[in-house]
């Protein structure tokens, strides 16, 4: 069972590496920052995974504050795209 | 019983992770990749919380992960729909396959 | 009254987050409400009273359940989109007219297209939504708005409007 979870849990994170892979080759500047945010989510998921594997909860806390994290992020990243100042 | 539930949420979310990075290598655009990559991620990290909650059942892990649900829900649409709008005014072509452009009228 | 109202939302969110009932959890959650409520409170809807009537949240039950079984059908033709050999996209921007009013209904059914089958929103100017399609089905604007905002405008101006 807690072999299966583990295997589970190194899918995840090779899939985040994927999308490091899209980060450096990205041709275009909005296509890194479309790795950056699917980054974001995946890393979500793998707190969640970690979890329930060691039976504590409070790395759901951190969880929930990398999703937020990162949508800040992700809005900053996209203002940058606009060409506008911060407080526009 | 529940920690087989639990093992086939997480499997199926993981099943709609990969496609969603699948997706993000093969299509050809900027505007594809973020459709195809906000969706499936979403789901596949709300399937994992799912598999969560029935693992812990209703005690404050659980309810923490039921929380989360919406949160990713709402900060991942809002982030998608902030990042295809600055990729257009970055001045991002529309990919070659692409037919139509209603927008281009109303960003002058 | 709005700031009563955010005040009670965000304390049931801190006790639902940290789900322990003793008292120094209850006085740091009280305190960490009473700054959002004044930092945020203008910013809430206007009409509270419709948070009291009970048949908006019957039609919010009804609509949570058309949202998922949506949700899952744009996953599956994401993946048939992704994983068939040739990749058959045909992919543009359209145009969509809504009939909804307020903002907060704006913002629900932009969110839901986002996550229905091959669509993403990408801007609002005043009542238009502009829509990137991943497979353009048809050229007509009528056929296209009700393949687009047909399944959720009826439901969302029973919830909020």
């Amino acid at each position: 069972m807690s072999n299966y979870l583990n295997i589970l849990l190194y899918v995840q994170i090779g899939l985040s590496v994927i999308c490091l892979y899209r980060i450096i080759i990205g041709p275009t500047i909005p296509d890194r920052m479309v790795g950056v945010d699917i980054f974001g989510i995946l890393v979500v998921g793998i707190c969640a995974i970690i979890a329930i594997q060691t039976e504590r909860s409070y790395i759901l806390d951190i969880g929930i504050a990398w999703i937020i994290l990162s949508f800040i992020g992700t809005l900053t990243l996209a203002k940058y795209l606009t060409c506008k100042k911060l407080n526009e | 019983m529940n920690n087989m539930i639990s093992l086939i949420f997480i499997t199926i979310g993981i099943l709609f992770n990969l496609l969603g990075c699948i997706g993000i290598i093969r299509l050809p655009d900027t505007y594809n990749r973020l459709q195809a990559a906000t969706k499936c991620v979403t789901l596949g990290c709300c399937s994992i919380f799912l598999g969560v909650l029935f693992h812990f059942g209703f005690s404050d892990a659980g309810v923490k992960a039921l929380v989360a649900i919406p949160i990713l829900f709402f900060t991942s649409t809002v982030g998608a729909h902030a990042l295809i709008r600055g990729t257009y005014h970055f001045g991002i072509k529309l990919g070659e396959k692409s037919v139509k452009d209603d927008y281009k009228d109303a960003v002058q | 009254m709005k700031y009563i109202t955010l005040f009670i939302l965000s304390l049931i969110f801190w006790l639902l987050l940290t789900f322990k009932l003793t008292v120094p959890n209850i006085i740091v959650g009280t305190v960490a409400s009473v700054i959002c409520s004044l930092f945020f409170g203008r910013f809430f809807v206007t009409n509270v009273y419709k948070l009291l009537q009970p048949q908006r949240y019957f039609w919010f039950i009804v609509y949570l359940f058309v949202f998922i079984w949506e949700c899952l059908k744009a996953n599956l033709d994401v993946a048939y989109r992704v994983l068939h050999p040739a990749m058959p996209i045909r992919p543009g921007i359209v145009k969509v007219k809504t009939i909804l009013k307020s903002d907060l209904a704006k913002m629900l059914l932009a969110n839901s297209i986002t996550m229905t089958p091959g669509t993403i929103s990408v801007d609002i100017i005043d009542d238009n939504l502009y829509i990137h399609w991943i497979y353009i089905r048809s050229e007509d604007p009528e056929v296209y708005t009700g393949i687009i905002t047909g399944a959720f405008e009826k439901y969302i101006k029973r919830i909020i409007e």
